[in-house]
């Protein structure tokens, strides 16, 4: 893809692109998210870990707008989008979300759900779209797939254009959510290392994972989310190295117990 | 969370309500210019208090609503009794239609044809085949009533229907759960009716509803039977008044026992759709 070259990664913290504050979320009486706080800068990945139900899933929706919060703001570039004056059309444009179960669309090859976005919603020309689109699939090795349908893809193909989908439109910032929870252990590789590759390039990534070895290698900062506060955060050898909450060292307990760290 | 919603909610949900409300007072503004231009044009037509004449006296209106209600109990009972049989016949069907296995192929063909056949035949048709064709064979034991007969052809034409939208929620029950099903040891046929059939219902449900509300307004047709329902009430009362109102008034009755089953049918296919969409958050 032709954007623009991306700045070397830096240690010195860059401008805020997303910011939430104490955002609540209710599903009927159910409280998923407390008040939380998180704050993504530009070029940095920020990690979401916490048990299944600990609302991950749902502050990426809130952020996406894919949920409506029930209190509290989130910023995107200093606009407060949670403003129902705002329109969300115009919001959503500016973020790339790649969902669990990929979500392509089975009635559209991958080239056309990657150009969907950029012909319908940017404007851009068919012609202009197809030779961008077909420039990210030659980057992440799925040139031959092109034209065929998703249900022809494996689950790592399908994920893999999934991301290139949600990173054509050149979004401010990327929302993963367990990106690599419904692949099978050995298509999860390709994918994270897709993920590592546009981290590297720069790309603002906030992401829900289970995947606490990826998180620790590609994060600068990871998250512990229970029961719909953050309990912890700071950079990942703090957080998944010396966790001082007793809840997170219990999390991360369990997650070597069952092998996975 | 004891402090209660923040200033900027307090706001946000207040922004939300003036835009509710200016919403609805606009589609209330809408709905009210679009009754009152439908209502002049109408009424200012140049044939109107002819057709006022004709098809909305309210005095002989008064004095058909005795008759036509009686023929509407008419209507409801052969639209139940139908009703209860289509579903018995169409579910029959549609299993013959998805049996297994080369002795069965009889069976499917058969209920292949009759489906085609009834699919195709319209109503009318079958009403006069049945309704007069039955009775001039002159059978010992065969009934002769416009009101059995007329039940009977209407039976017949909606089972086809039926069976097909039976049949397509029965393919639509994923062959993963028949194969879940028979692992556990259970057979061909319990598979089918504890675990197919069950599911096949549930999302054949909102479709099936359609079918019952098609129904009910064609049980108007058995009149042709000279059923004394309630569309032939009103043919009676016409034939005496010259003036269309009992049609208008039947027509109109027909409408409100329609209303309940169509919302109740809506309220299936939301459910429905909920319940498919469930658990993607």
């Amino acid at each position: 893809m032709t954007q623009p070259v991306p700045p070397e990664r830096t240690t010195s913290p860059g401008s805020v692109v997303l910011r939430c504050e104490n955002v609540v979320k209710v599903y009927g009486d159910v409280p998923v998210l407390h008040g939380v706080d998180v704050t993504v800068r530009e070029h940095e990945v920020v990690a979401l870990i916490g048990a299944s139900g600990s609302g991950k899933s749902t502050l990426l929706r809130c952020a996406g707008l894919l949920e409506t919060v029930d209190d509290g703001q989130i910023w995107l570039d200093g606009e407060d989008i949670t403003d129902p004056r705002v329109d969300p059309d115009q919001v959503r444009r500016r973020f790339g979300v790649v969902f669990q179960a990929y979500n392509l669309f089975p009635h559209m090859s991958v080239v056309d759900n990657i150009t969907l976005a950029p012909r319908i919603v940017h404007g851009i020309a068919p012609a202009a779209a197809r030779d961008e689109a077909m420039a990210l699939l030659e980057r992440i090795g799925l040139t031959d797939k092109a034209d065929s349908y998703p249900d022809k893809l494996s689950g790592g193909q399908q994920q893999r254009a999934a991301i290139a989908r949600a990173i054509a439109v050149r979004p401010r910032a990327l929302l993963l959510d367990e990106v690599t929870s419904a692949l099978d252990p050995e298509l999860v590789g390709e994918v994270l290392s897709l993920v590592r590759e546009l981290a590297t390039q720069g790309l603002t990534i906030l992401m829900a994972t289970h995947e606490m070895g990826f998180a620790k290698q590609v994060a600068d900062t990871v998250c512990f989310l229970d029961q719909g506060v953050i309990l912890e955060s700071g950079p990942p050898s703090q957080v998944l190295g010396a966790p001082v909450e007793a809840r997170t060292r219990q999390f991360l307990t369990r997650i070597v117990d069952a092998g996975r760290l | 969370m004891t402090t209660g919603p923040s200033a900027v909610e307090l706001d946000r949900r207040a922004y939300r309500l003036s835009r509710a409300r200016r919403s609805t007072l606009g589609a209330l503004a809408s709905t009210l210019v679009f009754a009152l231009l439908a209502y002049l044009t109408i009424t200012n037509a140049p044939g109107w208090p002819r057709v006022r004449a004709t098809f909305f006296d309210l005095e002989i209106a008064r004095e058909s609503v005795r008759p036509v209600l009686a023929g509407l109990w008419v209507n409801l009972q052969v639209l139940l009794i139908g009703a209860a049989l289509v579903a018995v016949l169409g579910l029959g069907i549609a299993l013959l239609r998805t049996l297994r296995g080369p002795i069965f192929t009889p069976l499917r063909i058969v209920s292949t044809i009759y489906v085609d056949i009834f699919r195709g035949i319209p109503l009318i048709v079958v009403l006069y085949l049945v309704g007069f064709g039955v009775p001039a064979l002159r059978l010992e034991g065969v009934p002769t009533s416009g009101f059995v007969l007329g039940t009977a052809a209407v039976v017949l034409t909606y089972s086809a229907y039926v069976a097909e939208v039976f049949r397509a929620g029965i393919e639509s029950v994923h062959p993963s759960q028949v194969a879940a099903a028979r692992s556990l040891g259970l057979s061909h046929r319990q598979t089918t009716r504890l675990v197919v059939l069950p599911q096949a219902v549930r999302t054949v449900t909102p479709p099936l509803l359609n079918d019952f509300v098609a129904l009910q307004k064609d049980v108007g047709l058995i009149s042709v039977l000279t059923v004394t329902d309630a569309v032939r009430a009103s043919q009676i009362i016409v034939g005496q008044t010259f003036n269309f109102t009992p049609y208008v008034l039947a027509g109109l009755l027909f409408v409100l026992l329609a209303v309940p089953s169509a919302r109740l049918a809506d309220h299936f296919t939301v459910r429905a759709l909920r319940r498919q969409q469930g658990g993607s958050r």
